[in-house]
């Protein structure tokens, strides 16, 4: 299998280079800082709530913890998700090994569909580190899994919106550098976008609000899942790789 | 084996190969010989599947590679002239993902991977990162990958560039061992390369091809026979006639000039005498007008002198390294 192959050596360059090891260790430093700040915070709201039982309406853990922290992990993967994709294509092309794989008998798609997914995987790896901190809450007290479960659904999509994103962007440099600011640039845009929305108005603001990638997120973190931004985040990020696809097939014609 | 058809190929408005079109047979080492910039590695890319042509057709095996690009590359190894590999891969796992990428079946991975290893005789360095490797091996980790998928056609741009002489020695018989029932196709700017290793020469300069033989064919043409060419306005007959008659010519032939319908005469002269002064003299002498007389076949010698010039032939292949 093609896809496996370019899949296997992918991830294996991930984890052969200090990428992989320097994104989880930050990663999993700084979401266990967030778990341990939220939940301290938590902590003092409980005391409070024991003096006044009007305040323990509705307080959980899942609504206190969990859902602020998942929030707070989607803004550190805007940060750090440009530097998963940077090299995938930008590097192949510097070095001209690029030029090598085109020559192979392998077709476009199955090139990017096998970076796409090695991406993803190690994606998939930095999303286990919070789900880390969970389950230690888990030991504390009930936990709504349906509604954590949904919300890492909304990550995952969210994060496949960056590696789209991610992996054009890639594809039109061959300096990882610029690949990586680029995709942090394209993204926070995609992030804020909607803040234009209310002056914009109308249809326009419409269009603006639903573009922003972070808005389709509220409601999987709060534990629905919406088939219109389930919808939303599959067609950004299947148009993404698609341009990529472009941007790929672009450079081949200019040489 | 492969057939290319008035290939034509533009980056922006420039052209880097014009009008290209050539064939090789199968079993054959065939030098593609030019100087830099000529249009070598545009072919070679383009025969590879890797770049599209602006016009022309190539057919490798049958296939079009454009339009049947798989085809073609299932059927086809390939070494760009930077030999890009992965610095960061060991050796074995490197070939292993490369026959893994080119198809060839898991039970007989192992067996290939081992077979190339050995052939190129990279098999001391298999456990070794690509990137510690010396210019040579990584040479021979680039062919290596270019012929594990057993293909019957290779393609080499450059594969001795950056060499010292005893890898360059190396290099090419091992070039020379891979032919057989496979079509070779390696592109130098090395003459005496040419002549140690490829049964035909393709020779291009500034985009064009402008010579396709035997290394000893061309060679004879450049040294043994010159060739003039002059046009003349006269009796066509009459002009033959008495161009013949002029001691020391070989051979005179017509040709008739599509443009202006005026007739030249390409006059094959004895080995390495200069015969422009008599032939101008007959002419003059005969009262009819000479609007043209040069030495035909500059092109060929031009790039010849340029080849021979730029590297010292023969004894000394440490003078091949790096550019001229």
């Amino acid at each position: 299998m093609n896809v496996l192959a370019i899949f296997k050596r992918e991830v294996r360059t991930y984890f052969t280079s200090p990428i992989a090891y320097a994104l989880l260790t930050i990663f999993a430093v700084i979401c266990g800082f967030m778990f341990t700040s939220i939940l301290a915070q938590f902590q003092r709201a409980s005391f409070q709530s024991a003096m006044n039982p009007a305040m323990a309406q509705g307080m959980n853990a899942t609504e206190w913890v969990v859902r602020p922290l998942l929030r707070n992990v989607a803004v550190i993967l805007l940060f750090l998700m440009p530097i998963v994709t940077m090299r995938l294509f930008a590097e192949e092309r510097k070095t001209g090994t690029l030029e090598l794989l085109f020559t192979f008998p392998i077709r476009d798609v199955e090139l990017l569909a096998g970076k796409f997914l090695a991406a993803l995987a190690i994606f998939l790896v930095m999303l286990a580190l919070p789900l880390v901190n969970i389950l230690m809450l888990a030991g504390l007290g009930p936990l709504e899994w349906p509604a954590i479960g949904v919300a890492f659904a909304g990550l995952m999509l969210l994060g496949m919106t960056f590696l789209a994103i991610g992996l054009f962007c890639s594809a039109l440099t061959e300096n990882q550098i610029v690949a990586a600011v680029l995709t942090f640039g394209a993204a926070l845009l995609f992030w804020i976008i909607d803040w234009s929305a209310d002056g914009a108005g109308g249809t326009l603001g419409q269009v603006l609000s639903h573009l922003s990638i972070i808005r389709h997120f509220d409601s999987f973190q709060r534990g629905v899942i919406e088939s219109k931004d389930l919808i939303f985040y599959l067609n950004f990020t299947i148009f993404g790789l698609f341009l990529t696809m472009r941007a790929v097939e672009s450079h081949r014609w200019k040489g | 084996m492969i057939e290319v058809e008035n290939l034509t190929r533009f980056y922006g408005p420039t052209a880097a190969i014009q009008d290209v079109s050539f064939r090789v047979d199968q079993g054959q080492i065939v030098g593609f010989l030019g100087p830099n910039g000529a249009g070598k590695t545009t072919t070679l890319r383009i025969l590879s599947g890797y770049l599209p042509a602006t016009s022309g057709t190539a057919r490798v095996a049958g296939f079009d590679v454009f339009k049947e690009s798989l085809a073609v590359r299932r059927r086809l190894g390939y070494l760009p002239e930077n030999v890009p590999l992965y610095p960061e891969m060991r050796v074995r796992t490197y070939l292993d993902f490369v026959a893994e990428v080119k198809g060839v079946p898991r039970q007989e991975r192992q067996r290939r991977v081992a077979a190339a290893m050995e052939r190129c005789r990279v098999d001391d360095v298999a456990n070794h990162l690509i990137g510690s490797l010396s210019r040579g091996y990584r040479q021979r980790v680039g062919i290596a990958q270019a012929i594990l998928h057993d293909p019957e056609v290779i393609l080499l741009d450059e594969p001795t560039v950056g060499l010292d002489p005893k890898q360059i020695i190396e290099i090419r018989q091992l070039i020379t061992e891979l032919a057989g029932q496979r079509t070779v196709i390696l592109s130098t700017h090395i003459l005496p390369e040419v002549e140690m290793v490829c049964q035909r020469v393709i020779i291009i300069n500034q985009g064009k091809i402008v010579a396709v033989d035997t290394p000893e064919n061309l060679k004879a043409k450049i040294r043994t026979s010159a060739r003039v060419l002059l046009q003349v306005d006269g009796p066509a007959v009459a002009v033959r006639d008495h161009l013949e008659r002029v001691p020391g010519v070989l051979r005179v032939e017509e040709r008739p000039e599509r443009a202006d319908g005026r007739i030249r005469y390409l006059v094959e002269c004895a080995p390495d005498r200069d015969l422009r002064r008599d032939l101008a003299a007959v002419v003059v002498r005969q009262g009819w007008g000479l609007s043209e007389l040069r030495p035909a076949d500059v092109m060929l010698e031009e790039v010849f002198i340029r080849l021979v010039t730029e590297e010292s032939p023969h004894e000394q292949p440490a003078g091949q390294e790096g550019e001229p």
